[in-house]
């Protein structure tokens, strides 16, 4: 088998890992490739043809494709060596990576240090295991969304949505634009799982209605989507007998949560972190096997392009470091758990002698919203470590907290960090943002 | 006119077609489906069943031993993958342990070889991940798992290569007679295509058979379909299940069981549901928790966040509870199967062999073909092969390189390939029984578009014409920028 070697490998051609390239390249490292499935790099970002993306990395409001593209040339430019059409078939220790493609044939890629950069893919109906027929017209919201923005098609003339995830809501703006009606959008939680501001400008300013607390209990049709049923959910989220509703549609779309994409990191034999459904990554993103890194939505989903791309230029550059020095400079892991109200939280282990050196940034996700002033405080044992003043806490919202080095003199002995996210007791009422 | 008309291109009547097709004949295979095997076919067990709880001298208990006893061969000539992973009956209470004896007698009675009890302990030792309160179970080596519609598409295909002329999307409307056109001799079929003549009709239309039996003016046979819910889970939760587990069964169905798939995923189900609907393929809460409860009282650990998709079938139960294979004297050049439920596609072989003998001493010559093609080579899984034969295929033809469907590994040669098969894929699902696309866990939302783009391409169509299934399953709806048609 033809044989490629690099310094630093990337999986993965979309903004986390055009990012970790980039950087790999500016922190030293020689040969840098990266290998995207599709004919072009930018991942999902040239579908993603709305704005708001890269206000805080490139301080302008883009689109998705004017983002990647500026990826995409600062990664060319900085000398990394793109792998388009090409699909990973396997990753094992070494890291040893067989790829194929139609241009190259079947090749094994050695790397000095690889990074996991596959991003994630939608939840399907199946998974929902919603009853009903299964007719033609069931499309997860980024599947439309590809249809509608690159292939120029439109899948249908009236869609229910399923969840209030942001491609979900975007997509409603997008598909009325276009000429449809969205006749609805449900969603099963008590609030919208997706970013307010698309809650404003793709919803409330578009008349779309919107039902919280209901789902849809039915899909009918035999050929085509004809209408789905929508029920109203009880405490146990089942849908509740009396409430059902017919609505006529052709099409319902699902934007029902993204599971970050891991099955080469199973493959690999890396320690999952069973609630992400990511690698368990420390706070250099690198995961249980020694040179493999993980950058962006395959580690957990993240709400805006911007986090992950500082995630993977994170993981650019340990990875580059990895590659020059063949070790990491850890020597011990502190695992942090998930206290009050946390429902995950990404780095999952963090050296206290690498913490020593820089501040290490902690990423986590509340289980329930806080609509008030709320605070997030990191202990280690008994002892504050660190905290951060919230104006409310919400699931749809990632929380971030940056843990300075002196956080690691404090860590006295403690055996484990403790993150919890409650309302601050001095409160003030909640304050109404977008 | 034909020498044969089958009506039905399910698994039976594609298999009748094959057999048919031996011989110097001029068989015509027809269903109003847009692919082969759209019905009962595509929506069961897919188990090949050892045939320990048929009751002894029926026509199920014959056939079912006599097919089972085939399926090495068939799979083998026909290129389907088959697998005799051996089979389990388990059961859970100490009052099984005489279901299990009674099906162990029953067998033997059948004559089905390779039945042996064993004890809970060594059904545990072989199969950790089942419920530790097993009290023994049945064991049978020959039970096995197999691609029901890969069967049937490939028992099609080697009919149309062997001369057989296949007409999709045609539906048989009556029959036509000789004489008075009302009770003379059965001389071919009215379709929504035309009026096709032929010397003999048979009938495998699955749910429809009592339906068309009464069209030719039979008896009060009837068909009650009999829904069956299932869950297919992702591969990862075939490290829990290494073979196939039946409860101890109920008067009505096998019971819920937990199955590998030949494919490498877990199927739980089905449950029993009598409907009167034959199109009602509808999945309910109800059902599904039915079938998820009774899954889970097999093996505890199974995790519904591994479900990927669920479905319905409807078994095709024949008032009669036996299979029914007639030639019957009030209509001369028919022969009606009926009532063709489980272990119908097990004895599908030795069904389709039961015809054309019927067939023969009704007074068919049949004359064997010299330039018969014993075998069908399917299409290489390019998931399946090694590094080697995958490095072959893609320096015969870049697109073995070019993977489209990235959950099951499927490329573009093997799309291109199933467009231009002997039976050309020509809707998704078509084209998601042939080569898998679709079928893994992001159930199509990555390949869709790159789907329909090579499908427009390979079939020379407009996207738009393309369906999920044919007739109003359209997969878009319209041009962007454009009104709706």
């Amino acid at each position: 088998m033809t044989s490629l070697d690099c310094d630093v490998l990337v999986i993965g051609g979309g903004p986390a890992g055009l990012a970790a390239a980039y950087q790999a390249r500016q922190s030293g490292a020689g040969c840098v490739r990266v290998i995207e499935r599709n004919w072009e790099l930018g991942g999902i970002l040239p579908q993603c043809i709305h704005n708001g993306f890269g206000l805080r990395v490139l301080g302008a409001d883009l689109t998705g494709p004017e983002y990647a593209s500026a990826w995409v040339r600062r990664a060319l430019e900085a000398g990394v060596e793109p792998l388009t059409d090409t699909m990973v078939l396997s990753v094992a220790p070494g890291p040893r990576v067989v790829a194929t493609s139609a241009t190259r044939g079947l090749f094994e890629v050695r790397a000095r240090a690889l990074v996991l950069a596959m991003g994630c893919r939608e939840r399907p109906r199946g998974a929902l295991a919603i009853p009903g027929t299964r007719p033609a017209g069931v499309y997860t919201a980024g599947t439309a969304q590809r249809l509608v923005n690159i292939e120029g098609y439109m899948p249908g003339e009236r869609y229910v949505i399923l969840g209030s995830g942001d491609i979900g809501m975007i997509m409603a703006r997008r598909l009325t634009l276009e000429g449809a009606r969205v006749e609805a959008m449900v969603e099963i939680l008590p609030f919208i799982s997706g970013l307010r501001r698309n809650l404003v400008q793709c919803i409330r300013d578009f008349d779309i209605p919107l039902h919280l607390c209901t789902t849809v209990s039915e899909v009918r049709g035999r050929d085509r989507v004809e209408s789905v049923v929508v029920s109203q959910v009880d405490a146990t989220w089942r849908p509740m007998v009396g409430t059902e509703r017919e609505i006529p549609c052709d099409t319902l779309l699902l934007s029902v949560g993204l599971i970050p994409e891991n099955e080469l990191s199973r493959m690999a034999g890396l320690t999952l972190d069973p609630v992400t459904g990511g690698p368990r990554v420390d706070d250099r993103m690198a995961t249980s096997m020694p040179g493999i890194y993980a950058a962006g939505n395959v580690v957990h989903v993240y709400d805006l392009v911007d986090d992950v791309t500082e995630s993977a230029l994170r993981a650019g550059r340990y990875a580059a470091e990895y590659a020059r020095d063949g070790q990491t400079w850890a020597d011990g892991w502190l695992p942090l758990q998930a206290g009050r109200n946390v429902r995950h939280i990404v780095p999952q282990v963090l050296s206290p002698t690498a913490l020593a050196k820089e501040p290490c940034r902690l990423e986590l996700r509340v289980r329930e919203p806080i609509e008030a002033p709320a605070m997030v405080e990191v202990y280690a044992g008994e002892g504050l470590l660190a905290s951060r003043r919230l104006r409310y806490a919400r699931p749809s919202e990632m929380i971030t907290l940056d843990l300075s080095p002196s956080a690691a003199g404090a860590l006295n002995g403690a055996d484990a960090l403790t993150v919890s996210v409650t309302p601050r007791e001095d409160g003030a009422a909640p304050e109404e943002s977008a | 006119m034909y020498d044969v008309i089958v009506i039905g291109a399910g698994v039976v009547g594609s298999l009748v077609a094959r057999a048919l097709s031996r011989y110097r004949l001029k068989v015509l295979l027809v269903d109003r489906a847009s692919d082969v095997g759209e019905g009962t076919t595509k929506a069961n067990t897919a188990i090949v069943h050892a045939g320990y709880d048929t009751v002894p001298n029926t026509l199920k208990a014959a056939l079912n031993q006599a097919g089972n006893a085939m399926f090495d061969d068939l799979c083998a000539a026909l290129d389907v993958e088959f697998d005799r992973c051996g089979s389990y009956v388990v059961g859970l209470a100490d009052g099984d342990r005489a279901t299990l004896a009674t099906l162990l007698a029953r067998g033997q009675a059948n004559g089905v070889p390779g039945l042996r009890l064993i004890d809970g302990d060594e059904m545990r030792r072989r199969e950790p991940s089942i419920n530790p309160q097993t009290v023994g179970a049945l064991y049978a080596s020959t039970g096995g798992i197999v691609d029901p519609f890969g069967l049937c598409i490939a028992a099609a295909e080697h009919a149309v290569i062997n001369g057989v002329t296949i007409l999709l999307e045609t539906e048989v409307t009556g029959f036509l007679r000789a004489g008075d056109g009302r009770s003379g001799a059965i001389r071919g079929v009215r379709t929504s295509r035309g009026d096709l003549t032929a010397r003999w009709t048979v009938v495998c239309a699955g749910l429809w058979a009592d339906d068309l039996r009464h069209a030719a003016g039979l008896d009060t046979f009837r068909i009650t379909p009999r829904k069956g819910e299932y869950f297919v889970l992702d591969r990862r939760a075939a490290e829990r299940v290494g073979g196939i587990y039946f409860p101890c069964p109920t008067a009505v169905s096998k019971g819920i069981l937990v199955t590998r798939t030949i494919h490498g995923n877990v199927m739980l189900g089905p449950n029993a549901v009598e409907v009167s609907d034959k199109h009602d393929l509808a999945t309910t809460a109800a059902g599904l928790n039915d079938v998820l409860g009774g899954a889970l009282r097999l093996v505890p650990s199974l995790d519904t966040r591994d479900v990927i998709r669920t479905f319905a079938g409807l078994r095709a139960a024949g008032s009669t509870g036996d299979f029914l294979i007639d030639a019957p004297h009030e209509a001369p050049g028919l022969v009606v199967l009926g009532g063709i439920e489980s272990p119908g596609l097990t004895a599908s072989p030795a069904i389709a062999e039961r015809v054309v003998e019927l067939l023969r001493e009704a007074g068919l010559a049949l004359e064997p073909r010299s330039d018969y093609v014993p075998v069908r080579r399917g299409i290489p899984r390019f998931s399946q092969l090694d590094r080697d034969a995958q490095r072959e295929l893609i320096a015969r033809d870049p697109r073995w390189g070019h993977v489209v469907c990235r959950c099951e590994t499927v490329t573009e040669a093997e799309i291109v390939a199933a467009c231009h098969a002997p039976i050309p894929a020509r809707t998704y699902d078509a084209l998601k029984r042939r080569v898998r696309v679709g079928a893994g866990r992001c159930q199509g939302a990555f390949d869709t578009p790159l789907v329909i783009e090579i499908m427009a391409r390979e079939l020379g169509v407009d996207p738009l014409t393309l369906t999920k299934r044919g007739g109003g399953s359209y997969l878009l709806r319209r041009r962007t920028k454009e009104v709706s048609p």
